[in-house]
């Protein structure tokens, strides 16, 4: 097969790409790949860029990774996009927002396993269930704060330091 | 000197060789990830509650066994080469050194206990020994643990256990890592089969300044990274009864050959590294911890005996770039470093002599 671009070479390139739905087929040689910024010019441009590149605009443009990289944490606000980007998440209820995407990701680095069976923090029972209320809470009390709505924040604080003393 | 600065005067607790010790697992160390509920992770934690977090952590610590004897070092306030100490001396990561905003450490004097408040996760805290001790630093961990969580309240989830802003710390939030000397692997170009090994037993290898850095003297870091689905007991029991036994046993064996089969060579590398270092008028960092590294194995397999295992295993950390200009107190280019460090070492090793 001949290169699509030059029609002189042999296309060694071959690009599908699907944009909004549509297959589309690329068949290059090595320099118009290049010059297409497909492939780098071997030590110049890092190859390894342009691969991510395409294989994020890939994966993303599938239907359901894009709901799932929207998916999104109601109480830091982050995505799951973002997480994927930067490796770290915001909060400790990403856990549950993102449940579904991180479970192959756990299995992956943890030898397979998913379940926690270590130290269990002693004392308090149903303590997962009021730290999400702690972070409702205090993200409420610094709207309240940022707002200066004083009644309300005062309310969030008795709140907050009622939840405490349990 | 402040607190900081005092430190180089010191020698950390898990720099102190034991008599037990064949002398190749050099520190050993754990850390738990800890992060605070009701606060976003880090990377969404304003100013101020980064600021809220030191306070309560430190409220916390006030209330437990180490509140006399700690002092809490705001690294906004340090200067950049006595945060370069902190990182030499392994009492914080480099990322928490380099990052900004409101963040610090919680240090004991004896440089065995370091909580990393504001790294990636709220709370890092890790005890830290010299040689092999595993079992004594995982019941002093869980004990200071256990009595901060009494006072502060840590995000915990029942299937994922303790949550961390990184999903591979998530569970028990817990790294055993042990620093390994290894020169004569490195020498008979075995040190494959320890990669090998510990890629086999899903184990993380680094250098002596932890992800990313290169292996500089021989010192390999060795640590677990599956957190999730096994007791920390059982993490801890693995290194004590698997990996660390396996990897000392290649590393004697590796310097059993070396004795049988090489002598001449591995004797001419100890004693050129003696003269090197005795004699030198200029030196890097790099070639002082590759030379520091034949003179300990001369020690260790016994082929010399006129230079004390104190001196050089003090020498790997004070002729270090922060260590060298603390202790000169003067900021050095690297030439000047350079100069400095082999007046630095040579006089150390005459001293020593003299004695």
């Amino acid at each position: 097969m001949l290169c699509q671009k030059c029609k002189k070479h042999a296309a060694t390139v071959h690009l599908t790409e699907i944009i909004n739905n549509e297959k589309q087929e690329k068949h290059l040689c090595e320099q118009c790949a290049a010059m297409d910024g497909i492939t780098g010019s071997i030590g110049h441009v890092p190859i390894k860029g342009h691969v991510q590149q395409i294989m994020a605009k890939f994966v993303m443009s599938q239907p359901e990774v894009k709901e799932t990289s929207q998916l999104t944490c109601d109480e830091c606000g982050m995505t799951f996009l973002q997480f994927r980007n930067g490796g770290l998440l915001g909060c400790p209820n990403d856990y549950e927002a993102f449940k579904t995407p991180l479970a192959g990701l756990l299995e992956k680095a943890h030898e397979g396993r998913t379940q926690h069976v270590g130290k269990i923090p002693g004392g308090r029972e149903n303590k997962h269930k009021r730290q999400h209320a702690m972070m409702r809470l205090t993200r409420e009390l610094q709207d309240a704060v940022d707002l200066e709505d004083y009644e309300r924040a005062a309310n969030l604080r008795d709140q907050i330091k009622g939840l405490e003393r349990q | 000197m402040n607190n900081v600065t005092e430190l180089v005067s010191g020698r950390g607790e898990w720099l102190k060789t034991r008599e037990t010790d064949d002398g190749i697992v050099i520190s050993s160390r754990i850390r738990l990830a800890r992060n605070l509920c009701g606060f976003p992770f880090l990377n969404r934690c304003s100013e101020s509650e980064r600021s809220e977090i030191q306070s309560l952590v430190m409220t916390a610590l006030n209330g437990s066994e180490l509140a006399k004897d700690y002092f809490y070092v705001e690294l906004e306030n340090l200067g950049p080469l006595e945060k370069e100490l902190l990182v030499e001396r392994h009492l914080i990561s480099r990322q928490h050194a380099n990052t900004e905003g409101p963040r610090g450490v919680a240090l004991l004097a004896d440089e065995t206990v370091s909580i990393m408040v504001n790294e990636e996760d709220h709370l890092r805290m890790q005890v830290l020994g010299g040689g092999f001790q595993l079992d004594k630093i995982w019941q002093r961990l869980n004990c200071l643990d256990d009595q901060l969580e009494n006072r502060l309240e840590f995000a915990y989830h029942e299937q994922f256990g303790y949550l961390t802003a990184c999903p591979t710390n998530v569970g028990t939030g817990i790294r055993v890592s042990v620093m390994m000397h290894l020169p004569a692997l490195k020498i008979t170009g075995e040190i494959e089969r320890v990669f090998r090994a510990a890629r086999d037993m899903r184990l993380a290898v680094r250098g002596l300044y932890g992800e990313g850095t290169e292996a500089t003297g021989d010192f390999y870091q060795i640590s677990n990274q599956c957190t999730l689905g096994k007791t920390e007991e059982e993490i801890v029991e693995d290194f004590r009864s698997t990996v660390v036994p396996r990897i000392s046993d290649y590393e004697l064996r590796a310097r059993e050959l070396l004795r049988r089969e090489k002598p001449a060579l591995v004797e001419d590398k100890v004693w050129r590294a003696i003269g090197m270092l005795k004699y030198a008028r200029t030196i890097n960092t790099q070639e002082t911890l590759t030379l520091l590294s034949y003179i300990r194995l001369g020690l260790n397999m016994g082929l010399i005996n006129d230079v004390d295992i104190e001196t050089i295993n003090d020498l790997f950390l004070s002729s270090q770039p922060a260590h060298l200009q603390i202790i000169s107190a003067k900021r050095m280019d690297s030439d000047l470093r350079s100069k400095l460090r082999a007046e630095f070492i040579r006089r150390r090793l005459c001293d020593h002599q003299n004695n």
